[in-house]
């Protein structure tokens, strides 16, 4: 399939989506399902550096809130339309994924994971200490009730969320399918053969810092609205960096299709838990979820359906 | 002028002298066995040759130009490809995706317009015909013998089309058949107007395919030559046999 044809059957699934909610007519479906196609762009943008190109990022939090803190921003200073935005969003964190790049691609498996980290932990301190976002406080962000034409703007959430989902998977699936695709899984397989075979690696890795952290990035930018009331322990919450690794390798990283499968699932089951037992499990699911998985599947659900395909084919 | 030209080039890691002042010029259409007991240099010289290692002092030219501190993907798309010692295939990528790659990211990058998809396939399968590989394309790595993963190793690197093939022990583990097999390979390509080192333990093999040998021992040069005399050199006798 074309990507021109795959942006307008995404689109047309999404609408469907949009409207199949609206028929449960009950707000909680569309907070709920917010929070799941969030972790769909988050578990995507991860996929992009993390699984694409196998630079682990345990920095995902980090990318979120620069989205959201810029939100609070520019809600302080001007407030702007949130299409408007997301789009600063990406851009702030697609310049931090950029500045990140910058200084730790020359750092390859563990080491790298742990730059991210400590990326996450000094721009978090740097928040807590930054009065006019709120600081450790936090920051109130009163959203409309409704807007028109849509009506709750849970709803207007929702359908932003979505329009982003369908631009990160249009996304990872034409890069996927392209030369930089190409590109960014010789550097996951062998850096070195890559160099080796004309790949410029390094700047490659750039292109996938960035393009992740602005997804991320962007995925945070409606988050201030969502929520409410924005304090750094949300945005820099160890759920978006564990999810955001952990919906990838359940779902299987080497395809689009595997964080969409894994966001989900994951997220569903999180949902799902939270209302019927408690909102505190859900780290816990992922964990056993996770440690089943590298058992069981170590290459995801997609490795899983692609080996027994191939399996057959012998 | 020759198409490489590697002047008093010298590398060292910590204390130890991997590489000392070595010389060597190679000219086009050539092929040049370079041999060496283990730990001699010669990867390292094909390291710094094609930029995976920085040389400390001394020069590196390829076809007339100054290529010291050029990173090596920019080595590979001026014409200077290499096979590695142990293969290193792109294990998630089919056969034929990993030939693909070079034609990708070398060949068009050097050409205008760019190659288009049929065409890239067509010469995907043309490397691979050229290997005998035609029938693996679409499988990965992983499903190959050894000798089909070192033709791959041989057929990546072509597909930058180079104009000089460093083949790093392209031969090592293999059958006398399979040893044939490659050396009948390089030869061809060789024909083909690809100037071509090989460095090789495997002294039948490097008798019959160099028209000149290169002896390295401990860093240094101590031989270049007709291969006949070269291997009945007092000094290439010391260092493979002993007093």
């Amino acid at each position: 399939m074309q990507n021109g044809m795959f942006l307008l059957v995404s689109a047309v699934v999404a609408v469907a989506v949009f409207f199949g909610a609206r028929l449960v007519n009950n707000d909680y479906v569309f907070f709920a399902g917010y929070t799941v196609l969030q972790f769909i762009v988050l578990a995507t943008a991860w996929n992009i550096l993390g699984g694409y190109t196998g630079y682990v990022n345990f920095g995902s939090a980090a990318f979120f809130a620069m989205g959201a803190y810029a939100t609070v921003f520019f809600h302080k200073l001007h407030p702007l339309p949130i299409p408007v935005l997301i789009l600063i969003g990406g851009v702030v964190s697609g310049v931090v994924g950029l500045g990140m790049g910058y200084l730790t691609l020359r750092l390859r498996g563990a080491f790298f994971a742990i730059a991210t980290l400590a990326l996450a932990v000094v721009l978090a301190t740097f928040v807590v200490n930054w009065d006019y976002v709120g600081g450790s406080r936090g920051a109130y962000i009163i959203r409309p009730n409704e807007i028109a034409p849509i009506g709750p703007y849970i709803q207007y959430l929702f359908l932003l969320m979505l329009s982003l989902v369908v631009l990160a998977l249009a996304c990872a699936r034409g890069i996927e399918r392209s030369q930089l695709g190409y590109g960014f899984a010789t550097i996951r397989d062998d850096e070195l053969a890559a160099e080796a075979s004309g790949v410029p690696t390094l700047r490659l890795k750039l292109v996938a810092t960035t393009l992740s952290g602005a997804l991320m990035g962007m995925a945070g930018a409606p988050f201030p609205y969502y929520i409410g009331y924005l304090q750094p322990s949300s945005a820099f919450g160890l759920e978006y960096a564990v999810n955001s690794i952990a919906m990838p390798m359940i779902g299987g990283t080497t395809s689009w299709v595997g964080p969409l499968i894994g966001a989900v699932l994951l997220g569903s089951l999180q949902q799902i838990a939270t209302v019927t037992i408690s909102s505190a499990v859900n780290l816990l699911i992922v964990g056993l979820l996770l440690v089943g998985f590298v058992i069981i599947a170590p290459n995801g659900i997609v490795g899983l359906v692609q080996d027994r395909l191939r399996r057959r084919e012998k | 002028m020759p198409l490489l030209e590697v002047t008093r080039l010298s590398k060292r890691f910590g204390g130890f002298v991997a590489l000392d002042e070595i010389n060597l010029a190679v000219a086009e259409g050539e092929r040049v066995g370079l041999i060496g007991p283990n730990g001699s240099g010669k990867s390292t010289l094909v390291n710094c040759i094609c930029g995976t290692l920085v040389n400390e002092t001394g020069m590196v030219r390829f076809a007339g130009e100054k290529i010291d501190g050029l990173l090596t993907h920019e080595r590979t798309r001026r014409g200077l490809a290499r096979s590695f010692q142990l293969p290193r295939p792109f294990a998630t990528l089919t056969v034929a995706d990993n030939l693909r790659v070079p034609l990708l990211y070398t060949v068009n990058a050097r050409r205008s317009p760019a190659l288009k998809p049929f065409e890239l396939d067509a010469r995907c399968a043309e490397l691979l015909t050229l290997v005998g590989l035609s029938a693996k394309g679409a499988k990965l790595p992983r499903d190959l013998t050894q000798v089909e993963m070192r033709k791959l190793e041989l057929a990546r690197a072509m597909a930058a089309e180079p104009k000089l093939l460093i083949a790093d022990e392209a031969m090592a583990g293999l059958s006398q058949s399979e040893v044939d097999d490659i050396v009948g390979l390089l030869i061809r390509l060789n024909e083909g107007g690809i100037t071509i080192i090989l460095i090789e333990h495997i002294m039948r093999a490097v008798m019959r395919f160099s028209q000149r040998l290169v002896v390295l021992v401990s860093g240094r040069k101590i031989a270049d030559g007709q291969p006949d005399q070269v291997i009945r050199d007092p000094a290439v006798e010391r260092a493979y046999l002993g007093q």
